[in-house]
């Protein structure tokens, strides 16, 4: 309302001595462009201006902060392909919701197109399948997170990877005793043999090894690989049952004929993270490599995994 | 049909036009008619309106910004308590275990991924026919969280372009369906759910549900361009998701009716509305007939309703609403006779017509 009437006042000065013309000739006289037709052309310059601006926004979600999109992410247990990921993926959070550990957050904007699109820091809480059914797989109304998963070592998040071995206690021959990452630490983690349905504080499970195998222990794809070897499948389901390991402490010789204990990743790995959330290590020793799997079509992750961790 | 063509053709950014003779009904002609005799003066209006006002409660605000904010927060406690009645965001979620998605964000990701997602499609219909029956754009004014920051900045900036202080820049309305076509395409194209990443609509509802987001910053600009420079911008000339619903509603039996019958055509319902193109059959001679249904971009916020002094805009569930009897309207002209005995001034009338033409 305003703002015509300032136009309005502005276009006043203009058709008033061009209609004194037309009146004193007694002829008809072009005037310039009628208050109408000038507020139309405005507004119509304005529309135009405000689809730029508004389009032009909306594709800054090309380019995600740099820092932010380097990270390297986990996404939730049946992620499709990034690509395929992002277009599909619906941001409602619903994965969010039913995770027991609280796992799984949301991107924000510095991911450009990512936001809202869900994700896992492994290290400040990593997935272990302590809701055994893979929940947020089920809730994804998308199919986002693929729904041909079935069992937990069916799901290919990522690879772990033996990173720092110059950080590993085990390799540098040591022990470790007390909460695997300080009294701090607000990580959860499920310990079937305190409570099989409620994943408790991490800090509350102090350990005390003489070679730290933290990583293996911890493993969920282990414990369900060694249930099933004692006869014990997880929930009396052979289905359940891990075809391969995925972690082991071996005993290595290296060239210079120092033998040494060491984690080897197999391929029975599924990217949970729950290795790189327990390394007690100030860094991660070991960590889940995400972007490897991104270069490869899901399909094919379980086949062309090999084996890793040596370097 | 044709009415409804006409609805579309609003939502989309048509104006609309002064009428012909022949597309009022002779009903509605002989109120306009009728109207032509009374002079209704200024102060007369004015008492009208005082007086409602007076007695008026704001009745469906009230009652829409609980709803909007029930909805809302059924979101937000079913997670942070997890008691898992409504288990998602806006954009997809679960009620008691039914699949529901949003329709537009569904269109988005479908046109992004290329593909028809079952699952989705089943939430995709259960929203249709929910929001079908309850007036498609209704969403918009019941359920949309930016809605209801939108509408109060709107108050703000009333307050300020009062003084002086903020100016209403508008655009072309034909512009939010530019940005429709823009969208969709960019989706296809690109691969990526480009209008989410500036949708304040997902960007609150999932900040309500799992707390601030960066993203905010996006919405509290869009809130300050409203404030100082246009108003209600976003869900007047960009938001896709008022076209998507708008469709949806384009025959839903919710709709606000009106009137003509009272109506003193004074326009409170137009200075309230967030869609004023709407109410444009308010004006005098514009309404095809004496009862009309509000087309299709009507967001059922029932702010007209409330503002209307002579109840000439009421909410209508068809089949459902029974209209209370009306009352043989005393000063209304005997039907047949006085038109025939008014006839000179009825071809005054029309002549008078064509001229405004």
């Amino acid at each position: 309302m305003t703002d015509s009437a300032i136009d309005s006042k502005k276009d006043s000065s203009v058709p008033v001595p061009a209609s004194k013309t037309a009146k004193t000739k007694g002829t008809i006289i072009t005037r310039g462009p009628g208050k109408r037709a000038q507020e139309a052309r405005r507004q119509f310059l304005r529309s135009v201006a405000l689809t730029v601006g508004v389009t032009s926004i909306s594709l800054l979600g090309f380019i995600p902060i740099p820092a932010d999109a380097k990270r390297p992410r986990l996404r939730p247990p049946g992620a499709l392909s990034e690509e395929d990921y992002l277009s599909s993926c619906i941001k409602c959070g619903q994965c969010v919701q039913v995770c027991p550990v609280d796992a799984v957050k949301l991107d924000d904007l510095g991911t450009g197109f990512g936001l809202g699109a869900a994700y896992i820091d492994a290290r400040e809480q990593a997935c272990d399948f302590s809701c055994d059914g893979l929940q947020c797989v089920l809730a994804c109304p998308t199919g986002s997170l693929t729904h041909t998963l079935d069992y937990t070592h069916d799901t290919r998040m990522g690879f772990a990877v033996f990173d720092k071995p110059k950080l590993c206690l085990a390799v540098a021959g040591k022990g470790f005793k007390g909460q695997a990452r300080g009294p701090d630490y607000e990580g959860l983690l499920r310990y079937e043999e305190i409570d099989r349905w409620n994943p408790i504080p991490l800090k509350d499970y102090p350990y005390d090894v003489e070679i730290c195998d933290l990583c293996v222990q911890a493993c969920p794809i282990e414990q369900r690989y060694n249930q099933c070897q004692a006869g014990n499948p997880p929930s009396g389901d052979d289905n359940q049952c891990p075809p391969q390991r995925a972690i082991g402490l071996e005993l290595i010789e290296e060239k210079n004929g120092v033998k040494h204990m060491k984690p080897v990743v197999y391929d029975g790995c599924v990217g949970c993270g729950v290795c790189e959330m327990i390394c007690p290590t100030e860094q991660a020793s070991i960590i889940v490599d995400y972007n490897i799997l991104t270069k490869i079509p899901l399909s094919e992750q379980y086949m062309t995994k090999s084996k890793r961790g040596h370097s | 049909m044709n009415r409804a063509l006409e609805s579309i053709a609003q939502l989309f950014g048509k104006a609309s036009h002064k009428l012909k003779k022949d597309e009022i009904s002779p009903a509605a002609q002989k109120i306009y008619f009728y109207k032509k005799g009374i002079k209704v003066t200024k102060a007369e209006i004015e008492a009208l309106h005082d007086e409602h006002h007076k007695n008026a409660k704001n009745k469906w605000r009230k009652r829409r910004w609980l709803t909007l904010m029930a909805v809302n927060l059924l979101f937000v406690v079913s997670f942070s308590l997890d008691i898992q009645l409504l288990e998602g965001s806006l954009t997809a979620s679960r009620f008691m275990g039914f699949h529901m998605a949003d329709l537009n964000s569904a269109l988005q990701v479908m046109l992004a991924y290329k593909a028809v997602l079952i699952n989705l499609l089943i939430g995709v219909v259960t929203i249709f026919i929910a929001w079908f029956l309850l007036g498609g754009r209704t969403f918009c004014s019941w359920a949309c969280p930016y809605h209801l920051l939108a509408e109060w900045a709107e108050s703000l900036h009333l307050w300020l372009a009062k003084r002086g202080l903020a100016k209403n820049y508008t655009f072309h309305r034909g512009v939010r369906t530019v940005f429709y076509v823009i969208f969709a395409l960019l989706a296809i194209v690109t691969g990526y759910t480009v209008f989410e990443f500036i949708s304040p609509t997902g960007i609150l509802s999932r900040a309500l549900i799992y707390g601030p987001t960066l993203a905010l910053i996006w919405v509290a600009f869009l809130l300050l361009f409203e404030i100082f420079l246009s108003r209600r911008a976003w869900c007047r000339y960009v938001c896709p998701i008022g076209i998507t619903y708008g469709i949806v509603g384009v025959f839903s039996p919710l709709r606000v009716t009106y009137d003509l019958t009272d109506c003193k055509h004074e326009g409170d319902c137009r200075a309230v509305c967030l869609v004023p193109h709407v109410l444009d059959l308010t004006i005098k001679n514009r309404s095809t007939d004496v009862e009309v249904g509000i087309g299709a971009d009507c967001t059922r916020c029932g702010l007209c309703v409330d503002a209307c002094p002579t109840n000439s805009l009421n909410f209508e569930f068809k089949g459902l609403t029974r209209k209370p009897k009306k009352e043989e309207l005393p000063l209304m002209p005997d039907s047949n006779e006085s038109l025939v005995n008014s006839e000179p001034s009825a071809n005054k009338q029309s002549s008078s017509e064509q001229q405004n033409k």
